[in-house]
């Protein structure tokens, strides 16, 4: 292959500029190639829209039903029930017990925490209300008590709180997503925690404290626009207890529901106050006590004796996830990108006759006679295969979002939205998943030489993975350790909810869950596409054609 | 294509040949054309080498701690390599007959022999009994490994297992099953390359038939939709052969599962046929 060196008189003249031209007509001729043969577009326009098809048949029949809700059997957005959204647009859940007064301007409030107590259903006993005698004490991780700032009482409002958890220590949380750790360990008359929360405009800082004498700095947060009113007090509450088999299976989980108690003393107030107390449930999160239903009108959401208050709540004050933590139907918008699957195998199998179809007629002669650096015709075509392929996915994806979600929505089930950006990041990064397996598919048929070889190998490592783990083919544990390893990881950038921390819930693949963050699952497929890409230029250095 | 001069003595032979012979000679054909290119061989070890690892895989990372009772389906554990294995089942059948008309071999070898449905029968017969073969090898080995690793990681018989083996009458169905799964896929996959004739459009046609239905189940809560690709789609429906709990919750039999993937299969192979026949090769 020396020969057409010659070709090339002068390398040291103006390289840059030689070998960037180069480069272009190098990149025109792969796309002249691409799209003047018709099956190859033909088949990625097919992928688009098989990607649009089923990606809008699985939104529209992604519904388990309306029965949740109990009564005569409704349909369409009829069956929601009522969710607020928290000042970020997240769906959240805002129920707890609120012994509250109005603070007008700046001020604080300190409280001493005492004790935190709860129950819950008994899981092992049957089908359990609290309340009705089948319940175990015992507190759930995340059950809370302590002081908050909030907007107001209207679910979803904007909040600051310090609180003490069952077995999280003490910490600071704001706007259903911030959640910033104090001191570790739980509480107890011989161990209070001293909460304190002060607002300065719109600043609230909040302190920790064992003694009531040495105060630490937990965190300060910014509530924009909060009114110049606000509601300062004590709160309780405890989201269900939530018992999952992690070991195997991890989607087999049982809940049941779940209250808290919290015990507050040395109540202290500053600023413009009345003095006076009064008690609220805020989304239906009282303490249980009515038969049937869980967090019905029972007893007051608080007693007092003396300086002394006992606030009992149910509930939680954190966004809704997917997964049984939830309570309600959920569904995500990458439910609507199923699709994406399809269009892959047909952007895959194009991507590999885009090579390997070079080697079957011979064409690969003629080409690497035309372009001596083989290099530069390998990155050549996995531009053109990989922008043809992102475009195409971008177009699928955006189509597949605006159509399929709303259907989504209208089947009674709560669709949990997302920012603008996270939206962003969901459809583009599908695209790029699509582009980076097209770009896989052409190494592999450059290493291969063999189209049906390269496509199966690029489905079954991108698809088969996903498959064992989200239809819990393999246990949890083994479908976990394939989305971290397998190129199938790059899947990941799909995911719009968040693993929170502070929500109990089963995190498995099969509930939307990847075991790697969005951009670690795509910088795990991109590194395998590089090896790919790397591999393919050894070999078609070293292999005559 | 090496196998084209091998085929030439079969061809000289068919004018004179009856039609019972045809077949016959056919058969001796497609045979010689399997045994003298590597890569039929090859795929044969690939699907029973994947096959077994990714049981072995699966049944080594699953472990069933004391204190936790594991709803798993032991046997059907241990035949997860099957997944795998039909990808490489299904690039066999595929490349079976697209190799020929990707080289243009398909014209030689319907001149030789005129009968074209002979062709395609030989053909499926040859691939039928390779797939089987190496399917029950596979298969073995992937019992063998559940047998040998599942009672070491808490799946024993005292917490009531039992123990994957060919002597449980269910492990038994499932693993014949298997292998008649994957002869089956291979037939099905055979057939959609002889309509499509293109390897790489065939291949991915197929892959999309194997995997695509599964996903969208994943995806869809409807339950009447999930009840249609429960009992419908080739690949869910034909590995309900593979389950030995729950049985009452399935919604298609064992073996009616399996007939579901032989509809499928005799459908392609049907439409197959016809296409072969009524089109100039």
């Amino acid at each position: 292959m020396t020969t057409q060196a010659i070709s090339v008189p002068r390398p040291e003249a103006g390289l840059g500029d030689v070998s960037r031209s180069r480069f272009g007509a190098v990149l025109r001729a792969e796309w002249t190639k691409f799209r003047s043969v018709r099956g190859w577009v033909i088949g990625m326009i097919l992928a688009a829209l098989l990607t649009i098809f089923i990606g809008v048949f699985a939104a529209a029949n992604a519904s388990i039903g309306c029965a949740f809700n109990g009564g005569p059997q409704k349909t369409g957005k009829a069956c929601v029930p009522y969710v607020p959204h928290g000042p970020g647009g997240e769906v959240v859940t805002d129920s707890f017990s609120f012994v509250r007064q109005p603070l007008t301007g700046n001020g604080s409030i300190t409280a001493r925490v005492t004790a935190l107590t709860g129950e819950h259903a008994n899981l092992s006993a049957g089908p359990a209300q609290v309340g009705n005698g089948n319940t175990v004490p015992g507190l759930t991780a995340w059950a809370k008590a302590g002081i908050i700032i909030k907007q107001s009482t209207h679910q979803g409002s904007a909040y600051a709180a310090m609180m003490v958890t069952g077995s999280h220590g003490v910490r600071m949380q704001d706007n259903y997503t911030g959640d910033i750790a104090g001191m570790p360990g739980s509480v107890s008359a011989a161990r209070p925690r001293w909460l304190r929360l002060t607002r300065s405009g719109d600043t609230i800082t909040g302190y920790e404290s064992a003694d009531g004498t040495h105060w630490t700095q937990v965190g300060a947060v910014q509530l924009a626009g909060l009114p110049s009113t606000v509601q300062v007090g004590m709160f309780a509450t405890s989201p269900n207890y939530i018992v999952t088999q992690n070991s195997f299976g991890g989607d087999s989980s049982n809940s049941g529901p779940a209250q808290a108690t919290g015990v507050f003393d040395h109540v202290g107030l500053t600023g413009a106050t009345p003095g006076t107390w009064a008690g609220t449930t805020i989304g239906g999160g009282g303490p249980a006590g009515g038969p049937g239903t869980f967090g019905g009108r029972g007893s007051a959401p608080y007693s007092r004796n003396g300086g002394t208050f006992t606030v009992t709540g149910s509930g939680d004050i954190a966004p809704v996830t997917t997964g049984p933590g939830a309570g309600l139907p959920t569904v995500t918008i990458e439910q609507s990108l199923a699709g994406a699957f399809l269009g892959l195998i047909a952007m895959v199998t194009v991507a590999a006759m885009f090579f390997g179809t070079e080697y079957r007629r011979g064409l690969i002669r003629t080409t690497l006679a035309a372009t001596p650096r083989r290099g530069a015709v390998l990155a050549a075509k996995a531009v053109v295969i990989g922008a043809a392929a992102f475009v195409t996915g971008l177009v699928a994806a955006v189509v597949s979002i605006a159509v399929g979600v709303p259907k989504e929505e209208n089947q009674g089930q709560v669709l949990l939205t997302v920012p603008v950006l996270t939206e962003v990041r969901v459809i583009v990064g599908t695209a790029a998943v699509l582009a980076l397996a097209a770009v896989f598919a052409v190494a592999l048929g450059a290493i291969l030489r063999r189209s049906a070889a390269a496509i199966t190998i690029a489905v079954v490592i991108v698809i088969v993975p996903f498959l064992l783990s989200a239809a819990r083919i393999v246990p949890a544990g083994v479908g976990a350790w394939l989305l971290r390893l397998t190129p199938a990881a790059g899947l990941a950038i799909e995911q719009s909810i968040p693993r929170y921390p502070q929500v109990t819930t089963v995190t498995a693949p099969v509930q939307g869950y990847y075991p790697l963050s969005p951009y670690a699952g795509l910088a795990v497929l991109c590194l395998w596409v590089v090896a790919a890409l790397a591999l393919a230029l050894v070999m078609l250095r070293r292999r005559d054609a | 294509m090496n196998a084209a001069t091998q085929a030439q003595p079969a061809a000289a032979l068919a004018p004179a040949a009856t039609r019972g012979a045809g077949l016959r000679y056919a058969l001796h054909a497609e045979w010689t054309k399997l045994r003298t290119v590597p890569g039929p061989a090859w795929l044969l070890l690939g699907a029973v080498a994947l096959t077994i690892a990714g049981s072995a895989a699966a049944v080594g990372a699953t472990h069933c701690p004391q204190d936790l009772t594991c709803p798993a389906d032991t046997t059907k554990l241990s035949l997860v390599g099957v997944q795998f294995g039909q990808a490489v089942v299904a690039i066999l059948a595929v490349l079976t007959i697209t190799n020929e008309y990707g080289s243009g071999m398909i014209r030689t070898s319907l001149a030789a022999m005129p009968n074209r449905l002979a062709v395609l029968a030989a053909k499926a017969i040859l691939l039928a009994a390779l797939v089987l073969v190496a399917g029950a090898v596979a298969v073995f080995g992937s019992v063998l490994a559940g047998h040998l690793i599942l009672p070491g990681h808490g799946f024993t018989a005292a917490r009531g297992f039992h123990p994957v083996w060919l002597s449980y009458g269910p492990t038994l169905r499932a693993a014949c099953g298997s292998v008649l799964y994957l002869g089956l896929i291979a037939l099905m996959s055979l057939g959609v390359a002889v309509i499509v004739r293109d390897s790489a459009v065939s291949i991915g046609v197929v892959l999309a038939l194997l995997y695509l239905f599964p996903i969208v189940l994943a995806f869809v809560g409807n339950a009447h939709w999930q009840h249609r690709l429960e009992r419908w789609t080739p690949t869910i429906a034909g590995l309900t052969i593979q389950t030995t709990t729950g049985l009452r919750n399935l919604v298609i039999s064992p073996w009616g599962g399996l007939g579901v993937l032989g509809i499928w299969a005799a459908a392609a192979m049907i439409l197959g046929a016809l296409a072969l026949r009524l089109r100039d090769v």
